[in-house]
């Protein structure tokens, strides 16, 4: 099944950002995490909502309370990307580099 | 001899925006050529097996590249890039986007702004590149655009070639 959400729509918003920030700390619960926003804690509530969707929180239920922690795999998954995004340039250079070399003895 | 190459890759999230810098071991003559002739482009800018084909190439402020991306199987990926800013052998901009081979704009996937940067100390050119894009989404639907749509084999392959 596609999930309705993915990701990248999950850090798009700099509220989510900085909700994924606090969470690199450490598990909290929503209304500590409203805690840190001028927002209502229905605001972060949606905000945390469609971060589970996303995948990139995973809620947890400790006694009473829901606590939220981060799904690293899914931080890696975007830093994986970039990592790919950076050797085919790395990739692309190395190429040119023998071009250039090529290009050289030809005009001399 | 071989001079001090150095490459660098930041990825700026709050500004949508990644840095590259290279160095090339050249002048900057030779460096702007192969960035801004097409002949010259075809023969590095996809990462082997993968191998680009320039379909049409007009170098001026209004102008457009349209190539793609082609996989030894056959496979195409087409792009355009619409020049908005030139100034010769010292920097160029354009507006990168997907399209098909009809150059209708793939408005699913995000446009990114290309900005190059050329300068030469002592017969090494840098050439300092940002990638601009709207959102961060954008910036990450594109890297995912890059690779799940056929780089990724290539990539695997590169990276059993570099932990070798």
């Amino acid at each position: 099944m596609e999930s309705r959400r993915d990701v990248f729509q999950a850090i798009a918003d700099p509220t989510r950002r900085a909700i994924i920030l606090l969470l690199t700390v450490g598990t909290m619960t929503p209304n500590a995490l409203a805690e840190h926003f001028n927002s209502s804690r229905q605001a972060v509530s949606k905000h945390l909502q469609i971060l589970t969707e996303c995948e990139i929180v995973k809620q947890e239920q400790q006694g009473r309370e829901i606590h939220y922690h981060l799904n690293s795999d899914k931080i890696k998954e975007i830093e994986k990307w970039l990592e790919q995004f950076r050797q085919l340039l790395a990739k692309r250079f190395d190429q040119l580099d023998t071009v250039l070399e090529q290009l050289k003895s030809k005009r001399k | 001899m071989n001079k001090t190459i150095f490459y660098n890759f930041l990825v700026n999230k709050e500004k949508n925006e990644i840095k590259v810098e290279r160095s090339f071991n050249a002048p900057i003559d030779l460096v702007w050529d192969a960035w801004t002739d097409p002949e010259i482009i075809d023969q590095w800018w996809a990462p082997k097996p993968w191998y680009s084909k320039t379909k049409c190439m007009n170098f001026e402020v209004g102008g457009r590249r349209l190539y793609a991306m082609c996989s030894p199987e056959g496979q195409e990926h087409w792009s355009i890039q619409d020049y908005i800013k030139i100034s010769p052998k010292t920097n160029f901009k354009f507006i990168s986007a997907f399209v098909d081979k009809d150059e209708n704009i793939n408005t699913k996937f995000a446009s990114s702004e290309w900005n190059l940067i050329f300068s030469e100390t002592n017969g090494v050119t840098t050439v300092r590149i940002t990638i601009k894009h709207k959102s961060l989404a954008d910036l990450e639907q594109n890297i995912i655009m890059g690779f799940k749509e056929g780089f990724t084999k290539t990539l695997n392959y590169l990276e059993k070639i570099l932990t070798k």
